[in-house]
C-alpha cells in the first residue's frame, strides 16, 4: 500500500514554498501581471529554481538535480496550485523533464534542472496520456507545421516537437514563431507554435517520451488541483465566518454549512487521490490505475470548490478585483489540461476490466 | 514498555499453553483474555498489557497463522465498540472485571438501549425514566450511592436485544434541569422480567433491530457508570466509537458495495449500457477514492497523527452504498424488478454487502440514518472540522419537563 502521508522533509520544503510564494505572489500581483505583456512571474521561477534547485527534483542527482521524487514535486505543484502561481514548473519541471528523462537527453535535462532553460513539450494541453497528438512534417532534418495550444511555450527556451517521422524534435525557441493565444486560463497561458523550416534535434521516440510526459503531468496535475481546491475552500470559509447578512454570520446558515461540509470531503478525498498518484509516480507500482483515478477524481473537485467560492462570495466573487476568478479558470483549465475526467475514466475502463458496451 | 518483539513472544507462550487444536474455543478465548492479548491497549488484568492499539496486530497474526479461534467480532460488535470503551472509561473497578472478561469472549453480548421513538437525532431529548425506589438522591449533587433504580420506558432501533444479557442504557433521572445535565447511564440486566423485546420490521423484510419495552425494570445502584446526571458525557465516548466503527473498516480495492456490482458487469454483457457504464466508472472512482482517504486516515493514526477525516468516512460510506445499490438494481433489468425473500426473520449479523442487489439497496438506506443521519454529521465538520458557527439553539437553557414534544 501506498505512503500516503507527508514526510518530515516534505513538510519543510512546503514551508519554504509557501514562505516564497507568501512574499512574492500576492494575488493583486498575479491579478496585474495577466494583462502585461508578461504574464508569468520569471522573478518567482528564479527563485524558485535557481534559489531552492526546485526544478531539477526529477533529475537524478549525477545530472545536477536534485535526485527527489514525484512525491516531492507533488507537494511543490500543492503549493504553486494554492497560490495559482504563473510559472512554468508543471509543463517545464515535470511534463518536459520527464520527455527527456524518456529520451536520455542528458545536456537538455542538465539545463532544465537549473531553471536556466525552460521547456514545453509541443503536445495541446487538453491531449490525455495514450491519446493522439499532432506532429508537424520532417523534411531533410527541418521541421514544419503549426502547433496550438502549447502551455508556456511564450516562456520557453526549447520546445520538444513530435514530428511526422515519429521522431521527438528540440527546437531552439528562437527558431519558431511563438504566438500567444488569449486563454481561459490567464495564469498558465496558451500558444501556437508555428515552425517553418525550423532545424530540429532528434531526441528519441515521441511516443514513449510523450506517453510518459503526460502520464506523469496529468497525475502530477492532482495535487495542483488538490492545493487550488484547499485554498477556494479555506479562503471562503474564512470570508463566510466574517461576512454577516440577515445579522448573522452567512456562514452560520445551515444550507451554506452543508455545502462546504460536502466540498471539504471532497478535497480530503482529493489529497488522498492525489498521494497516492505520487506515490505511485514515484514508486513504480501501479501507476496508470493510480494516475487516471486522481485525475478523474480532482478535476471536478477543483472546479466545484472554485466554482462554490465564486458563488458563495456572492457580489464580491464575481468581480475580477477578488482572485476567485483565477481559481476558477485555472480550475476549469486544469479539468481539461492532460485529459478530461471522461478520457480518464475511460482508460481506467480498459485498466481495471470495466468494458464499455 | 511492550514492543511488538515481547507481544509476539507472549502469543508464542499462549499457543504453546493452549494449542489451538485441542483446546476447547472459550478456553481459548479467556487463556487469551488473561494472558492480556484480547486487546493489547487495555490495561493488565483486563485482557490488556497496556500496550500501544497499533501493536494488536502484530498479536492477531500470530494467532491468524496458528490457526487460532477468535471471539466472532461481527456478533459482538456493540459490546467491543461501544459498551467496552465506555466501561473502560467510567467503570468502576467491580464493573470492569465482572463485565470485560465475558464481553471480549462472547459469551455475554451486549445491546444499546439509546434512541426512542421520539430521541433519535435529538438522543439527549430522550423521556425514558429513571427513578430511585426509596426516592433517594437523583441529582449529581446529592449523596452518590443508594438504592435500587426504577426504569420505564421505550427504546427503539435496538440490534442484538434479543439475543443480549446486558444493555448500557441513558435514562433520564431529573426532569427539571435541562435535557444534557439529567440524564444517567446505566448497564440493564436484559433478562429482568420488566424487560419485553419486539423484533421491528424493517423495509428489507426482515427485522434486525427491536423495540425494547421498559416496565418497572430494576437497576441496582451499583451498575451505574458514571455520576448521577452525568450520562450525557458518559454517552459521548459511546457515540464516538460507533462512529469509528461504522465508517472505518480497512477494505481491498472493490472490497465494498463496488464488488458486487463490478462483478455482475463483468459476468454479464448484455446487460451493458453506455449510461450505466458513465455511472459505473465514476462511482467505482469515488470508492477507490473513499478506499485511499480511509487509508490515509489508518496511517494518521498509526503515526499518532490522527486527523479529522474520520468525521467525514460515514458520510460518503452511505451515499456510495446508496447510489452504487441503485444502480445495481437498475442494471439488473427485469431482475431487478424482482427481490430474493420478504420473509420476516432475525438475522444474527447483518451484511450490507450481501444477499441482492434490492436488498442492498433498501439496507444501505439505513446508512445515512444509523450511528448519525448524515445531516447531522454534516453539520458536525461544519463545526467542529470547519469551525463555522453553530446552529441557534432554543433548548440549551430550558428544563427537560418544558421543551415542545
Amino acid at each position: 500500500m501506498s505512503d500516503l502521508l507527508y514526510s518530515e522533509e516534505e513538510d519543510a520544503l512546503r514551508a519554504a514554498v509557501r514562505d516564497l510564494l507568501t512574499d512574492h505572489c500576492d494575488a493583486p500581483g498575479v491579478i496585474a501581471r495577466t494583462e502585461s505583456d508578461s504574464p508569468h512571474h520569471l522573478a518567482l521561477w528564479k527563485a524558485l529554481t535557481e534559489g531552492m534547485g526546485l526544478a531539477g527534483l526529477l533529475v537524478p542527482e549525477e545530472l545536477d538535480g536534485q535526485g527527489a521524487t514525484h512525491r516531492e514535486a507533488a507537494v511543490v505543484l500543492e503549493e504553486l496550485g494554492r497560490a495559482v502561481a504563473p510559472v512554468p514548473y508543471l509543463t517545464s519541471a515535470v511534463v518536459a523533464t520527464e520527455a527527456l528523462l524518456a529520451c536520455g537527453t542528458d545536456d537538455l535535462l542538465r539545463d532544465l534542472a537549473a531553471g536556466t532553460t525552460i521547456g514545453a513539450l509541443a503536445v495541446a494541453l487538453n491531449v490525455a496520456p495514450g491519446a493522439a497528438y499532432r506532429v508537424v512534417r520532417q523534411e531533410d532534418g527541418l521541421l514544419h507545421g503549426e502547433l496550438t495550444g502549447i502551455a508556456d511555450a511564450a516562456v520557453a527556451d526549447v520546445l520538444l516537437v513530435p514530428a511526422d517521422d515519429g521522431g521527438l524534435y528540440a527546437v531552439d525557441a528562437g527558431a519558431a514563431t511563438v504566438t500567444p493565444q488569449t486563454s481561459l486560463d490567464l495564469t498558465r497561458p496558451l500558444a501556437t507554435v508555428t515552425l517553418d523550416g525550423a532545424p530540429g534535434r532528434l531526441l528519441g521516440d515521441a511516443e514513449p517520451a510523450v506517453r510518459r510526459a503526460l502520464r506523469a503531468g496529468a497525475g502530477l496535475l492532482a495535487s495542483e488541483q488538490f492545493g487550488l481546491a484547499e485554498w477556494t475552500l479555506t479562503e471562503t470559509v474564512r470570508y463566510l465566518k466574517e461576512r454577516k447578512q440577515f445579522n448573522r454570520p452567512v456562514g452560520g446558515f445551515q444550507s451554506i454549512k452543508h455545502r462546504l461540509a460536502q466540498l471539504w470531503l471532497e478535497v480530503v478525498n482529493t489529497r488522498a487521490a492525489a498521494r497516492n498518484a505520487a506515490d505511485a509516480l514515484s514508486n513504480g507500482e501501479d501507476v496508470d490505475v493510480a494516475v487516471t483515478v486522481a485525475q478523474a477524481y480532482a478535476a471536478p473537485v477543483a472546479v466545484h470548490a472554485a466554482e462554490e467560492a465564486v458563488q458563495l462570495h456572492g457580489g464580491i466573487g464575481m468581480t475580477w478585483e477578488h482572485p476567485a476568478h483565477l481559481y476558477l479558470k485555472r480550475a476549469k483549465a486544469d479539468s481539461i489540461a492532460y485529459g478530461t475526467p471522461g478520457a480518464h475514466r475511460e482508460a481506467l475502463a480498459a485498466l481495471v476490466d470495466l468494458q464499455s458496451p | 514498555m511492550t514492543d511488538a518483539e515481547e507481544l509476539r513472544n507472549r502469543t508464542k507462550e499462549l499457543l504453546a499453553a493452549h494449542p489451538p487444536a485441542s483446546t476447547d474455543r472459550l478456553d481459548f478465548l479467556r487463556a487469551r483474555f488473561d494472558a492480556g492479548l484480547a486487546w493489547v491497549h487495555y490495561p493488565e488484568g483486563l485482557g490488556g498489557l497496556g500496550a500501544p492499539r497499533s501493536l494488536q496486530v502484530v498479536v492477531d497474526a500470530e494467532l491468524e497463522a496458528a490457526g487460532a479461534p477468535d471471539n466472532d467480532p461481527r456478533r459482538i460488535g456493540i459490546g467491543l465498540g461501544m459498551a467496552a470503551p465506555t466501561i473502560l472509561q467510567y467503570g468502576t473497578e467491580e464493573q470492569k472485571r465482572r463485565f470485560l472478561r465475558p464481553l471480549w469472549t462472547g459469551e455475554e453480548v451486549w445491546c444499546q438501549l439509546f434512541s426512542e421513538p421520539g430521541a433519535g437525532s435529538d438522543l439527549a431529548a430522550l423521556g425514558t425514566r429513571a427513578v430511585r425506589e426509596d426516592g433517594g438522591p437523583s441529582r449529581s449533587s446529592e449523596a452518590e450511592s443508594g438504592g435500587d433504580w426504577v426504569v420505564n420506558g421505550q427504546k427503539v432501533w435496538t440490534s442484538s436485544a434479543h439475543v443480549a444479557r446486558w444493555a448500557i442504557l441513558i435514562a433520564r433521572t431529573d426532569p427539571d434541569v435541562a435535557k444534557h445535565r439529567g440524564i444517567t447511564y446505566f448497564v440493564c440486566d436484559m433478562t429482568d422480567p420488566g424487560v419485553e423485546v419486539r423484533p421491528l420490521r424493517q423495509i428489507t423484510g426482515e427485522a434486525e433491530f427491536n423495540e425494547v419495552f421498559l416496565t418497572d425494570v430494576r437497576i441496582p445502584d451499583a451498575r451505574r457508570l458514571g455520576a448521577v446526571g452525568e450520562g450525557w458525557k458518559v454517552a459521548q465516548t459511546t457515540l464516538n466509537n460507533e462512529r469509528v466503527a461504522i465508517g472505518g473498516m480497512r477494505l481491498p480495492r472493490e472490497g465494498g458495495m463496488i464488488g458486487p456490482i463490478s462483478k455482475t458487469w463483468r459476468e454479464r454483457p448484455e446487460l451493458r449500457t453506455h449510461d450505466l457504464h458513465q455511472r459505473l466508472l465514476k462511482l467505482w472512482v469515488e470508492s477507490e477514492v473513499s478506499r485511499l482517504t480511509a487509508e490515509r486516515l489508518r496511517q494518521q493514526l498509526v503515526a499518532g497523527q490522527p486527523g479529522p477525516e474520520g468525521a467525514g468516512m460515514k458520510l460518503a460510506f452511505a451515499r456510495l452504498n446508496q447510489e452504487i445499490s441503485g444502480l445495481e438494481v437498475e442494471l439488473l433489468g427485469e431482475e431487478g424488478l424482482l427481490y430474493d425473500d420478504w420473509t420476516m426473520r432475525r438475522p444474527e449479523l447483518v451484511d450490507f454487502t450481501g444477499r441482492d442487489a434490492g436488498y442492498r439497496y433498501l439496507r444501505s438506506k439505513g446508512n445515512s440514518i444509523e450511528g448519525g443521519t448524515s445531516e447531522v454529521l454534516l453539520n458536525i465538520v461544519a463545526e467542529r472540522v470547519l469551525g463555522l458557527p453553530a446552529e441557534p439553539r432554543t433548548d440549551k437553557d430550558v428544563a427537560w419537563k418544558d421543551l415542545a414534544r
